[in-house]
């Protein structure tokens, strides 16, 4: 017996109304994460001891600019994806769980802001 | 002593030696976790950069230092981990590699690139 409408089966999108797109945006983030992390490792290490000026002149570069922005937003919210199931999966209290989301994530938005911020102070900035 | 006494139990985790893959499956989430920590060291490195040569230099001896050196290495560590271990869990999602035997295979898999791109990593930090 199932007690679903037809329309609810149709859609496919659970009790939670979301279906499988936190699990999937998991996927595409870690698509994405490939070749940026592999970017990101090998052009950081090539900085390794750059001077201030070395290191600003790489993140003028619009392609360098562009890649860490890309990095900065896909790496925060694949982060923060993450870091909710590692809560959902051990934070048992209710309260104490839902607080612990929420923190994650606006923490996740702001330190993404901050870093994108930054990027485009120093891409865009007269220095 | 009822006749339920005799069931097989499910591995008690504090006297189990848990196998390779087992150990690696909770440390690619410990990993995770770790690198949203080495997320905001990339965010202070950027703002460091934004704010100033004074100020970035700060940030640059302290990276620089053994310990900042021994600190940077354990995430670079944890990033490759994370990442291959990352796209065989993709390839698990096509349906692919479930078999125990080609489990216990790709764990060193991992292993071996992870290992790998971290030394070509610190070489190109150390020598190019």
């Amino acid at each position: 017996m199932n007690l679903r409408t037809p329309l609810s089966q149709v859609k496919g999108l659970g009790a939670a109304k979301e279906g499988v797109s936190h699990w999937w945006m998991q996927r595409l983030t870690s698509i994405a994460l490939v070749p940026l992390v592999l970017w990101l490792g090998f052009g950081l290490a090539s900085l390794s001891g750059a001077d201030y000026a070395t290191f600003t002149e790489w993140v003028r570069s619009p392609m360098v600019a562009v890649l860490l922005i890309l990095t900065i937003v896909v790496s925060f919210h694949h982060g923060q994806m993450g870091l909710q199931v590692i809560v959902e999966d051990y934070v048992p209290n209710e309260p104490v769980r839902a607080a612990a989301i929420i923190l994650v994530k606006l923490a996740a938005v702001l330190f993404s802001v901050i870093g994108v911020y930054a990027v485009l102070k120093i891409a865009l900035g007269a220095g | 002593m009822s006749s339920t006494d005799n069931r097989p139990t499910s591995p008690h985790v504090q006297v189990y030696r848990l196998p390779l893959t087992a150990v690696l499956s909770i440390a690619f989430r410990a990993a995770g976790a770790f690198l949203a920590l080495g997320l905001l060291l990339l965010i202070w490195l950027l703002v460091a950069a934004a704010s100033g040569p004074d100020y970035y230099q700060v940030v640059h001896s302290m990276a620089a230092s053994w310990f900042g050196q021994l600190v940077l290495f354990g995430f670079t560590f944890a990033l490759y981990y994370h990442l291959c271990n990352g796209v065989r869990h993709l390839y698990w999602d096509m349906g692919y590699g479930f078999e125990k035997e080609s489990v216990a295979k790709s764990v060193w898999v991992v292993l071996a690139v992870s290992v790998g791109l971290t030394v070509v990593t610190w070489l190109v930090a150390y020598i190019v």
